[in-house]
């Protein structure tokens, strides 16, 4: 599956999506950034409540294939345009973290 | 490949919101000399975790990696308060980050940890009111 496919359900809205055909072997779910480093995995879907632009380094850092922003959390311009200049692709939800990786785990 | 490629970074300590500037720099650097991505992740998120750690607790400081034939080494120096117990900075969860840090999601006690955890060599050297050096080699 890829993140296009993900974005196809009516749940995920796409905030940015310049990389759509990346592949999502999994999801990480975690708020705290030196954790996700440590244990997110290349590929992953990572699902967050943080929205500062430190979430876009990591982000590209730990080489997820996409920030997942949980319970309707949104990003200022200024993050999302950041995300776009890096090639990372994010997405939101209304969905709680839990619900919105069922649902993911669904859709693979 | 005999010669040594240096790669040269000085970290600023006042602008927590740019923090990471120097390990995507490195990031697009390795892929540039076509390392594999596990290597490169390695030693982008290594090198982001003591960039975090310079701004939090130095005021910045100098990053260099060195790319040799058979490794990758990178070294962090900083002119910050020093740790006073090495041992307890290594443990997992132990931080002394003030609030504002963690409510950006830093602060967790896990960048130490990190950097052990993702290089294949980890030296720290340092001194209390003089600052700290943490040298980290990556094999290829």
């Amino acid at each position: 599956m890829t993140v296009y496919d993900l974005s196809k359900n009516s749940q995920f809205n796409v905030l940015t999506m310049p990389e759509p055909e990346r592949e999502i072997n999994g999801v990480y779910i975690g708020d705290l950034l030196s954790w996700v480093m440590g244990k997110a995995q290349y590929d992953n879907v990572w699902i967050t409540i943080m929205s500062n632009i430190n979430v876009i380094a990591v982000a590209s850092l730990s080489d997820v294939s996409c920030v997942l922003l949980a319970e309707g959390v949104t990003l200022d311009d200024e993050v999302l345009n950041t995300a776009k200049q890096k090639g990372i692709n994010i997405l939101s939800t209304p969905l709680a973290a839990y619900e919105a990786a069922v649902r993911i785990s669904g859709i693979m | 490949m005999n010669e040594v490629l240096n790669f040269h970074f000085n970290v600023d300590g006042n602008d927590f919101t740019s923090a990471g500037q120097a390990s995507i720099q490195i990031k697009k650097n390795l892929r540039r000399l076509g390392l594999d991505p596990e290597t490169i992740r390695r030693v982008s998120i290594a090198m982001y975790e003591g960039e975090i750690n310079m701004v939090i607790h130095a005021h910045g400081g100098e990053a260099d990696v060195n790319v040799y034939e058979d490794r990758i080494e990178i070294i962090l120096k900083d002119k910050g308060p020093g740790i006073e117990n090495i041992e307890q900075a290594m443990q997992e969860g132990f931080s002394t980050a003030h609030d504002q840090i963690r409510s950006l999601g830093f602060g967790a006690g896990m960048g130490l940890p990190n950097m052990k955890r993702y290089t294949d060599d980890m030296k720290i050297e340092s001194e209390v009111g003089v600052g700290t050096t943490v040298t980290m080699q990556v094999n290829l």
